[in-house]
């Protein structure tokens, strides 16, 4: 394999989030998410391949809260890929770990080996109330019952925009490709784009001083950076 | 007393009795065994039906009763092999009367606990996708993965156990195609390799038997020790340690012997062998069962002693929810019924019996069960980041199948001893220390 053309990355601002969730929204529809009624929602079952984690400081009545969207961090030492026995989830060559739903069997191992739990189950086939299935985004596969899912970077964004950049006989430019919770966010605070572009907007705010991983100590090597003032 | 020799025939007669005639009672209960283990059949073909969503697992505790029960029964596999393999290969006499009984409960437990990994399995109808075959997904599995270790490891112990459980019955079976008809003969004779007992036999038979005693001792601690992998290789909270094969292992063997007590006491009081399965045989198992359940303290308090001491905060999480949080309970009754009442029981002469052997036994049973419960349960809930962390608790598919997989193994044993003399008939002759 030759050197890798693209390393897919992401940063999002702590101090613009809001907390809207709109990122969520957004990757449900673009993604085919299941919808899960209340009940199956306070089981533990509903299904959000980005979710905002709240974190209360502070003594009531005196308390701030703070956000920080958590997704699949495309991990370059992903715990999760070595544990699968069937090869359902493994690194591709543009650093993204990628879940091949069809190979999956539903061990499970890899949810409870990643640092993040941003993995997810389908322990049904999926229902969507109508008119719902109407709105499913043709380019992402509906996954069945028993097996594993998770944030894929929107890899058919990435996919398409190649696609195009390849008919238009040019390279990909930073900002072709934009995921969907990217894409929808009203305080502007997730950016994505390669970080083997090192002029690339992810690139820079990487190397920004107020980059951190989440759980970066583990060494997972996490791809998704988290800006935040220090304290 | 007991006689000072018990005749060969009368051996015989007495071993080959329960074969015979099915009673009133046998019946009944089989009956009711295979009955909860067809509800667990039943619940299990639901599950596959309607969705693995019927279980009470849920992100993050992603592995629930099916990993415990898994565990547990793997664990109690251990009986059999190892011990029967050690005493086997030192030459303990006093093992013979218990080591077939030990054996069989390998072979059932092991099928048993095999079937977990199936039973959790989010498709099940792909299980085979686990064997290395060539297909057309031009594809072979993960060998990286600890879960396919644990196929190569459970397999290949259960054909060893499987072999070792029947080498030493052979000449068992052909003593008894020379008295059986019908369907009994066939089965007998077709067991039997047309043993003749010959020198040239013999001699080959107690060589296989060395051997494979040799080989499965190998096997029985790299099956347990991977089975710890599936938990020591990944980094969630207190599952990411160095002695979990160790320990594990001991747990496995710890379980088993206190499976293998309550078998034999039920045997005992059943098929009315009480000349054969003696006080002496118990005392010298409730030592063994001492002896692991200290050193099953050891590890639980060496294990709990580093990462208290660490005080990494993520694995403080787990181990508090342990000691002093909402798992205490069964944490604390876990340390009771596995060393506290052992230990009084079984440490303190006087008390030690058949029955105080058995009582300990039966809570070693609980307490192991609920020891991998401890393990696999508090972690999940509790994952690094705190805001994903959740409840667990198992809905009545999973309580039915773990029921079920108890009947399961009650009513294949039965059925074993129907077809088998349970104590081997040839290796039999009563010990020294009995003939008082």
């Amino acid at each position: 394999m030759s050197e890798q053309k693209h390393s897919w990355g992401m940063a999002i601002d702590l101090d613009r989030c809001t907390g809207c969730q709109a990122c969520v929204a957004a990757c449900h529809s673009e993604n085919n998410l299941s919808v899960s009624d209340a009940e199956s929602a306070a089981k533990g079952r509903a299904v959000h391949w980005i979710r905002v984690d709240r974190y209360y400081e502070g003594e009531f009545p005196d308390v701030r809260v703070k956000y920080r969207p958590v997704l699949c961090q495309q991990c370059d030492e992903a715990p999760c890929e070595p544990v699968c026995p069937v090869y359902a989830t493994y690194h591709n060559d543009e650093g993204l770990n990628v879940q091949v739903y069809n190979r999956c069997v539903g061990t499970r191992y890899c949810g409870n080996n990643c640092p993040y739990s941003v993995r997810f189950f389908n322990w049904f086939d999926p229902v969507w109330a109508e008119p719902l299935p109407l709105q499913h985004n043709p380019d992402v596969s509906i996954r069945e019952g028993g097996v594993m899912e998770k944030c894929t970077f929107c890899i058919q964004r990435i996919n398409r925009a190649k696609d195009e950049a390849r008919t238009d006989g040019r390279a990909l430019k930073d900002g072709d490709v934009q995921t969907a919770c990217v894409q929808s966010c009203p305080a502007e605070a997730m950016v994505f784009g390669d970080l083997n572009d090192p002029e690339s907007r992810v690139s820079q705010m990487a190397k920004s001083g107020r980059a951190t991983q989440l759980l970066g100590e583990l060494g997972t090597k996490p791809k998704v950076f988290y800006l935040e003032r220090a304290k | 007393m007991l006689p000072p020799t018990i005749p060969f025939q009368q051996v015989r007669g007495d071993l080959w009795r329960p074969l015979a005639g099915f009673s009133k009672r046998y019946s009944l209960i089989l009956a009711l065994l295979s009955a909860v283990a067809l509800w667990g059949l039943i619940a299990w073909g639901y599950q596959i039906r309607v969705g693995i969503g019927v279980a009470g697992i849920r992100r993050p505790v992603f592995w629930g009763f099916y990993l415990v029960d898994f565990v547990f029964w793997i664990g109690i596999s251990h009986a059999g092999t190892l011990i029967s393999a050690i005493l086997r290969l030192t030459d303990a006499d006093w093992r013979k009367p218990v080591t077939r009984a030990a054996e069989a409960i390998t072979t059932f437990a092991l099928m048993i606990g095999g079937l977990f990994p199936l039973i959790h399995l989010g498709r099940v109808w792909l299980f085979y996708w686990l064997f290395p075959y060539p297909n057309s997904r031009l594809l072979w599995p993960n060998f990286r993965s600890p879960l396919m270790w644990d196929v190569t490891a459970i397999s290949t112990y259960l054909t060893g156990s499987l072999i070792f459980l029947y080498l030493p019955m052979i000449p068992d079976v052909a003593q008894l195609a020379e008295h059986a008809k019908g369907w009994r003969l066939r089965l007998y004779k077709l067991m039997a390799l047309g043993w003749t007992g010959s020198d040239r036999e013999w001699h080959a038979l107690e060589r296989a038997m060395k051997l494979m005693a040799g080989i499965i001792l190998a096997v029985a601690v790299s099956v347990h020790s991977v089975v710890a992998w599936d938990f020591a290789m990944a980094i969630a909270p207190m599952w990411h340690s160095t002695i979990f094969a160790p320990y594990f292992v001991v747990g496995a063997i710890f379980s088993g012997l206190a499976g293998l007590i309550v078998a034999l006491n039920i045997i005992r009081k059943t098929m009315h062998l009480e000349a054969y399965l003696t006080p002496h045989h118990f005392g010298n198992l409730a030592k063994l069962l001492l002896l692991m359940s200290l050193l099953w303290l050891y590890f639980t308090f060496a294990e709990h002693l580093t990462v208290w001491y660490g005080n990494e905060p993520k694995e403080m999480n787990v181990f508090g929810a342990r000691v002093r949080g909402r798992f205490s309970p069964e944490f604390w009754g876990m340390v009771i019924v596995n060393f506290v009442i052992p230990f009084i029981l079984l440490g303190i002469r006087k008390l030690r019996s058949i029955t105080t052997a058995t009582i300990a036994s039966v809570g070693i049973l609980i307490g192991m069960w609920l020891e991998r419960y401890l393990i696999i349960i508090p972690t999940l809930s509790l994952p690094r980041l705190a805001a994903a962390s959740g409840r667990y608790s198992p809905s009545w598919v999973e309580i039915s199948i773990t029921v079920a997989t108890f009947a399961a193994m009650a009513a294949l044993y039965m059925v074993f001893s129907k077809l088998f003399p349970i104590v081997s008939v040839w290796e039999f002759e009563p010990h020294e220390e009995e003939q008082e």
